[in-house]
């Protein structure tokens, strides 16, 4: 379904230095796809414009900010909002429009461009009510949190039945009390 | 050897769902003889296809036909498409239940009488005392294994409830225990004990916990005298010119419609649905739907008071190891108006995993409140509300205006306000439940909104008089001698305990009731 290239090969020089517009995170513009060079992993977009999906990536991580989460995850996460935007041309719309809204919103250097989170959680807050941000929000309640790899970051062990329940592996193992 | 019966064989009970209350009735009644078919409308799923996967089990188990929520509950802006998380499936709810098992308490049955009249709500007593239904229970809790009882043991307290322990000890509450729990604690019943694997939400994949699929269901099938029909949806009950019911028409597992003849019929499609059959069964001759004289199928919805309240510590919990409900404080049950409230509440442990945690935490909630509390997920410790709330006419199922389901039957909608001693109920309840975590320690707690119902009651309730309700104290309508309800939606009022106890105690009392009216041909 989501079509995450780990280990994406020969980025080039020329194409690290062509930065998208995102601040904090080092996401990279090429082509069709937003790229993590130090992470070594790609995502390629159909029908959003690749800089609507870096915004789109930092805007996830404002809204559901883990810092023990990589952005890869989060890449996973709103993935699902460009294959819908290439069923539905009125999905791609509330996506590009809302992202192009922000970004104005923002000023000079766009929504990504802002420098501190505070600065873009406010812009969020203004939002918060509209369709867009309710349709990004939502998305990612089990779009991010249902991605099993990383729920151990949580400490969340999940299926528990093959290896036995946890009659056996602590479940009264608590020692502080 | 498994029955079969022809669509026209006009001596078989028809039983409209299989959970809690079709399931037990279905077995009860096939056990002394009688002809069954029951029809479902989910599929049906063994133990070993249960998924220990918050979403995935949801997308497995769950009733997804649509329905819409409104009213002034949280709920029906945060969820306006899932006013209840109950269950499609044979087995029904209970292949999701967690299993607390607790009889309502005697003054319960008698709300009306013990509380008053309250403005705003449509409180009534049952038409039944709980000397009438004690021996009952107790054969609902030996069929069941409920811990506690019948010299059982109790299970062992996993480390969500080691918690609530502590804070209630610390609170000085007398009353907390690992609960009445329908879960083996040993082996018992050709099912074995509780692995503490921590999914009972999802469907307990080792059978340690009851459910009507994999107990009632193959023992009544065994007799051969029950039919189970999965992939069944009804979608009309039919009668006859002197009103009595006579056949049921449902769509069969590729959407094409049967009719299925039935000397009587029940109906047990949980409270959202058996309300919105007997609407859906409208006629010339009843208007307003079936054992509708009274006004009231739909009317009087609950959900009980619910909600939870969770923490964080500064060592880690774990709590999602381990059964769900782990354990439970019972001193708040009581009724005692001078906290500001009638009736009472429970507190049971509760735990969520990370997917559902982070539905269900806080809806709509975002940003770095949201996440921190996320963030020590393994530090969190839970505990789950539930007390009475107030029957109130206004809290409804009804038909939807506009919309249809895929076989063209106006969908339900759940209209739910809650009522002002339901606010001071759950507002005292959130009180206690935080100040049992911080007196253990906590750093941080959330008082958390009610989730979609997963009770759900009181839409055909039972009366003495056939002015004030849908059904007499047998679950038998009081307009159609041959219709039954055999569900929660019977229920007068709710009660502080968890329903299917009582749901299933009442079923086989009904089993009997209907048995021996056969016998005297009255029905
Ligand atoms: C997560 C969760 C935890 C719970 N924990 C507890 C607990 O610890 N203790 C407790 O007492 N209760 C608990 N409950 C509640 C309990 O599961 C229900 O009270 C009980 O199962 C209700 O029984 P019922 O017979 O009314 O309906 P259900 O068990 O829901 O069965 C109704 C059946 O009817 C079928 N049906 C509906 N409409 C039609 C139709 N038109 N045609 C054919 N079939 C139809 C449905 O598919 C379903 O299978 C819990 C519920 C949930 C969701
Ligand atoms: S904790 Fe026990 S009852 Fe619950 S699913 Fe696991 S084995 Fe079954």
């Amino acid at each position: 379904m989501v079509t995450i290239h780990e280990g994406r090969p020969g980025l080039s020089r020329r194409e690290l230095l062509k930065r998208g517009g995102v601040g904090a995170a080092l996401l990279v513009i090429s082509g069709s796809a937003v790229i993590s060079p130090q992470h070594a992993w790609g995502l390629e977009t159909t029908a959003l414009k690749p800089e609507t999906m870096a915004t789109l990536i930092q805007m996830a991580r404002d809204i559901y900010p883990h810092d023990q989460v990589p952005d890869k995850y989060y890449a996973i996460a709103v993935k699902s909002h460009d294959e819908a935007a290439g069923k539905d041309a009125a999905h791609k719309e509330l996506i590009e429009k809302g992202i192009a809204d922000l970004d104005q919103k923002a000023g000079a250097g766009g929504y990504a461009g802002l420098g501190w989170e505070e600065e873009r959680v406010k812009l969020l807050q203004g939002i918060e009510d509209t369709p867009f941000f309710q349709a990004v929000r939502g998305g990612l309640v089990v779009g991010l949190y249902n991605q099993k790899e990383i729920w151990p970051i949580f400490g969340y062990e999940g299926e528990s039945y093959s290896k036995g329940g946890y009659i056996a592996r602590g479940f009264d193992d608590i020692e502080w009390l | 050897m498994v029955a079969k019966y022809d669509l026209n064989d006009d001596k078989v009970v028809v039983i409209i769902g299989s959970g809690a209350g079709g399931g037990t009735l279905g077995n009860e009644l096939a056990q002394k003889g009688i002809d069954v078919v029951i029809l479902e409308a989910g599929n049906r799923y063994e133990y070993a296809d249960f998924i220990n996967d918050e979403w995935d089990s949801f997308a497995q188990l769950s009733w997804g036909d649509p329905r819409t929520a409104s009213g002034g509950w949280r709920v029906a802006k945060d969820f306006s498409g899932l006013p209840a998380w109950i269950v499609k499936a044979v087995g029904g709810t209970t292949t999701h239940w967690a299993g607390a098992s607790l009889r309502l308490q005697e003054h319960e049955f008698k709300a009306l009488t013990h509380y008053g009249k309250i403005e705003g709500a449509n409180l009534l007593d049952w038409p039944l005392t709980l000397a009438e239904l004690e021996p009952y229970y107790a054969k609902a809790e030996d069929k069941m294994g409920v811990t506690r009882t019948n010299g059982i043991e109790g299970l062992p307290g996993n480390n969500n409830f080691k918690i609530l322990k502590a804070g209630a000890d610390a609170l000085g509450y007398k009353e907390c225990h690992t609960g009445n729990m329908a879960i083996n604690s040993a082996e018992r019943d050709g099912r074995m004990a509780c692995q503490q694997t921590g999914f009972c939400f999802q469907g307990c994949k080792w059978g340690a916990k009851w459910s009507t699929l994999y107990t009632e269901i193959p023992k009544g099938e065994e007799t051969g005298k029950l039919e189970v029909r999965p992939n069944s949806h009804v979608v009309k009950i039919e009668h006859d010119d002197s009103g009595k019911v006579t056949s049921v028409v449902y769509a069969d597992k590729d959407g094409k419609l049967q009719s299925q003849k039935a000397r009587i019929v029940c109906v047990a499609g949980n409270s959202i649905e058996s309300p919105r059959l007997l609407l859906n069964s409208a006629s010339s001759k009843f208007p307003d739907g079936l054992a509708n004289s009274s006004g009231q199928v739909g009317k009087n919805y609950m959900r009980h008071t619910t909600g939870s309240v969770y923490a964080i510590f500064d060592k880690p919990v774990h709590m999602y190891r381990g059964t769900t409900m782990a354990g439970i404080v019972r001193d708040e049950a009581k009724h005692d108006p001078s906290r500001g409230f009638v009736g009472g509440y429970e507190l049971e442990t509760l735990a969520l995993g990370l997917p559902f945690m982070a539905a269900f935490l806080n809806p709509g909630g975002w940003g770095r409140g949201f996440t921190t509390a996320l963030d020590h997920y393994d530090h969190m410790a839970g505990m789950w509300i539930v007390g009475e709330d107030m029957p109130q006419e206004q809290n409804a199922v009804k038909l939807h205006g506009e919309m249809k389901d895929k076989y063209a039957m106006p969908i339900p909608d759940v209209w739910f306000t809650d009522h002002p001693n339901d606010d001071a109920m759950r507002n005292h309840a959130y009180k206690q439940g935080m100040a049992m975590y911080d007196a253990v320690g906590a750093t941080r707690t959330f008082p958390t909104p009610p989730y979609p119902s997963t009770h759900n009651l009181g839409t055909n309730r039972m009366s003495e008089k056939a002015l004030d309700g849908v059904v007499n104290k047998f679950g038998q309508t009081h307009d159609i001698k041959n219709l039954f309800v055999s569900d929660g939606s019977q229920f007068t009022t709710g009660g502080a305990e968890n329903p299917t106890l009582t749901i299933v105690t009442l079923a086989i009392r009904q089993a009997d009731h209907i048995a021996k009216e056969m016998a005297a041909k009255n029905i």
